[in-house]
């Protein structure tokens, strides 16, 4: 079983480790800082992005003796002089996202304004993919979260295949790439926008994929928490259909996938975009075993009475065998199943606003 | 030559003293300080070489006017300062 988990924060990171049967925090690092994004690789090395309020987002790495450097951050290259036309920066907002590019030394990393790196060298040196980077749709990427910065913030590998990729953008849809990010095309149909003009609404590029999962032993079963509803995808995210049985409600970030199970998923509902809490103030998490077709709503040891936690895209995880969960608010409330979701349990900490969760491979 | 300095908050990512270095503008002076710190750079320079959006840079206790190309000009004792640009709370 897994017995490490990195929880990414509004102030710091921090260790959680499961001591004597129970989950507790035994490490913390970056205090005060803003933690965009971790990945705790299957070599040991743990890696975690900074979002720095003053001096931009900064990339730390841990090596197997458990000491900490900075090592390269990505960066735009400078942007031509004559192009006045491009509503996004050429600079590097925050780092969204990081995965294991299943090579070794291989990383990919996500970010705002919508720049998707690689690195070849475990992060002393990154390039943008400029393929992506260059398509002329990528100008028509709408912003996130209000803001005008779109951000990549979903990277599936493909396990069988490192160059077969599909990365998920707020807001332009679900992208593919089977040739390693030489080439790329707008793949998703059968999302919808609700908050789109009606003529407009199916448009994959218009579509808010708020996060994707994927069953690992299962790469062509994609799961999506889109703004407007929750969808399944069968063919690695080229058509979709929506899981309409999704209860409390239709609305979320976050989406884990049962690493061998295409059937099982879990998503945690809340109260759609105008307010973005919980429903009734009770934190729940729906999982289906049954590919959608029915959900259950799970809240033992969940909060159930004025909780106001919404859980972000990256703040759910699931473990290599599917039993072992973790789940963080924007509240710093962290639960913990080891039984699939069935029960939770809480550490004991008081943690700031949690951003991301990810747990170390066993 | 003039002079670089860099807010305490700094201190926490990186070691940066002040330091005299060789500048006829602001920007040669920055320039030169990331010459020999070049992991400096990018906590005070965003992408395309320009002065983070959250970052102040002050020429004897005034801002600079050129946060773009940084070409303000400084004098043998001119003190430039570099700080996290508070915005109120």
């Amino acid at each position: 079983m897994v017995d490490r988990l990195h929880v990414g924060t509004r102030k710091g990171l921090f260790e959680v480790a499961r001591c004597n049967g129970a989950w507790e925090v035994t490490d913390a690092q970056f205090l005060g800082d803003p933690v965009s994004a971790v990945l705790a690789d299957s070599d040991g090395t743990v890696y975690a992005a900074l979002d720095l309020g003053h001096f931009g987002a900064k990339l730390w790495r841990r090596d197997w003796a458990r000491a900490w450097s900075e090592v390269a951050v990505p960066t735009f290259p400078a942007k031509p002089g004559d192009d006045r036309d491009d509503p996004h920066p050429w600079s590097l907002g925050k780092i969204w996202v990081i995965e294991p590019g299943g090579v070794a030394g291989r990383l990919w990393a996500g970010t705002m304004p919508g720049g998707l790196f690689r690195s070849d060298d475990g992060g002393e040196s990154w390039s943008l993919n400029d393929a992506l980077w260059h398509m002329p749709e990528r100008r028509r990427w709408a912003g996130v979260a209000g803001g005008e910065q779109p951000g990549i913030n979903s990277v599936l590998i493909d396990p069988r295949n490192p160059s077969d990729i599909r990365i998920g953008v707020s807001t332009a849809g679900v992208w593919a790439t089977t040739d390693a990010g030489a080439s790329w095309r707008l793949i998703n149909r059968g999302m919808y926008a609700e908050y789109m003009p009606p003529e407009l609404r199916a448009e994959p590029i218009a579509q808010d994929v708020h996060r994707l999962a994927r069953c690992a032993a299962h790469p062509e079963i994609v799961w999506c928490q889109h703004h407007n509803g929750v969808f399944r995808s069968e063919d690695a995210g080229a058509t979709w259909h929506e899981l309409t049985a999704i209860r409390p409600s239709k609305f979320g970030f976050a989406v884990a996938a049962h690493p061998r199970d295409p059937d099982t998923a879990w998503f945690v509902p809340a109260i759609k975009d105008e307010r973005r809490i919980p429903v009734d103030g009770r934190v729940v998490v729906a999982r289906t075993r049954d590919a959608g077709r029915s959900f259950a709503v799970l809240s033992k040891g969940l909060p159930q009475r004025h909780a106001y936690d919404l859980v972000w895209r990256h703040a759910l995880a699931v473990d290599d065998s599917g039993e072992v969960l973790a789940l963080g608010s924007t509240s710093g409330g962290l639960w913990i199943s080891e039984d699939g979701g069935d029960s939770w349990t809480m550490p004991e900490a008081r943690l700031p606003p949690i951003a991301t969760v990810r747990f170390a491979p066993a | 030559m003039p002079t670089v300095s860099f807010t305490p908050a700094l201190q926490r990512f990186l070691s940066v003293p002040a330091t005299q270095v060789e500048g006829m503008t602001v920007g040669e002076a920055l320039a030169a300080v990331f010459a020999s710190r070049p992991a400096l750079r990018g906590y005070v320079l965003d992408d395309q070489g320009t002065v983070r959006r959250h970052v102040a840079v002050y020429v004897n206790g005034e801002p600079v006017h050129d946060r773009i190309r940084m070409s303000d000009p400084v004098g043998l004792h001119d003190e430039i300062y570099v700080f996290q640009a508070l915005s109120g709370g």
